[in-house]
């Protein structure tokens, strides 16, 4: 429990230092070009990482959950109809709790 | 959720113009309903906080100090996984990085000074930059900007509290599919970037094979961390095309 405060107090730390850097660097970094697409790029990257292993990764082995990847596609399906982000939130975890209820996944 | 596509705010930054003051409905208007409804995914992440294993308090100190909901719920997440909590941190705060991006945009236009420039940092996210530079001008942007930090600070502090307490009440995350709610929401998160551009697709499954290949092999965080070898991949193939001029130019704007 320490170790997970110690985890949460590091981060507000260090996210706030990020946003305070953000503020007070000079512009001229962000001139160029390939800096400015990574910047740009980096969110879809680690985010995209961050959905494959949530999804697929069981501490450090991977395996398949059916339920969790069933409620992952209903939340793909809620995004092509342009669901608003709580509502893709609840029906991916409505749906695989739905799935568990019932004994099929 | 939402995109603008240019930032005629950035246009000018003095002080003090006269149509800021007849344009202050709209910039108000924007940020209060922008934050209350992004603000409400708060009660998503509380509730995957404890179903990870944070406690309330810490589901709560992280959403009123570090308040950007990428990392925190890229914290949770490694918390959940059970595994190096120096990964997960590490990679909780190279979420955050873009807002330091925000910042240097931002600057320009909020001309923050002295303590004052310690409370706006706070407020620098994804959300409070696309209502602010969507606006006319550089004082209706100032106000669109403490209009959504303000409501969306609110907003995501009180939903979290809610949703780390519902969740503690509920049952077990496993049954209510409270484990899918992080990659849900990340998806979600993500998705108007991969609807964007080839290279955003490109960019997000080689970053989600990165990690996934590297999960067995290394502790839990840092696969995600090494999937920003994607982003720089991404961005050698393809370099932004000019380089921002100072005040104007169209800004990406993903929700947090």
């Amino acid at each position: 429990m320490t170790g997970i405060w110690v985890a949460v107090l590091v981060t507000a730390v260090g996210c706030y230092a990020l946003k305070l850097t953000g503020l007070t660097v000079p512009r001229s970094v962000l001139n160029n070009p390939r800096v400015r697409r990574f910047a740009e790029l980096v969110p879809v990257a680690l985010l995209a990482a961050l959905v494959a292993v949530q999804t697929f990764g069981a501490g450090q082995s991977l395996a398949v959950d059916p339920a969790r990847l069933a409620g992952l596609g209903a939340a793909v399906v809620a995004l092509l109809l342009r669901a608003p982000f709580l509502v893709v939130i609840v029906v991916a975890a409505g749906a695989a709790a739905a799935l568990r209820a019932l004994g099929v996944a | 959720m939402t995109r603008n596509t240019s930032g005629p705010a950035a246009r000018s930054s003095r002080p003090g113009e006269p149509a800021a003051s007849r344009a202050a409905a709209r910039p108000v208007r924007d940020g209060v309903a922008l934050g209350l409804a992004v603000g409400t995914s708060g009660l998503a992440f509380g509730a995957a906080a404890v179903g990870s294993g944070l406690s309330i308090a810490q589901a709560c100190v992280l959403s009123l100090l570090a308040f950007t909901g990428a990392s925190q719920f890229a914290l949770a997440g490694s918390v959940a996984a059970g595994g190096s909590l120096i990964g997960g941190v590490a990679g909780a705060i190279l979420l955050g990085s873009r807002n330091a991006l925000y910042g240097l945009r931002m600057t320009g236009l909020l001309e923050p000074r002295g303590p004052r420039k310690l409370l706006t940092a706070q407020g620098v996210i994804d959300e409070t930059t696309a209502v602010s530079l969507a606006q006319p001008g550089a004082a209706s942007a100032r106000l669109a900007f403490r209009a959504t930090f303000a409501t969306l600070y609110v907003t995501w502090n009180l939903s979290t509290l809610l949703g780390a307490y519902g969740a503690g009440r509920l049952g077990s995350p496993q049954s209510l599919g409270i484990d899918v709610v992080g990659p849900a929401a990340f998806l979600a998160l993500i998705w108007p970037q991969l609807r964007a551009g080839r290279t955003e697709r490109a960019v997000g499954l080689l970053g989600a094979a990165i990690a996934l290949t590297a999960t067995p092999f290394l502790p839990p965080g840092v696969p995600v961390i090494l999937a920003a070898l994607a982003a720089l991949a991404g961005a050698l193939a393809t370099p932004a095309p000019e380089p921002p001029a100072p005040e104007a130019g169209p800004v990406p704007a993903e929700p947090a």
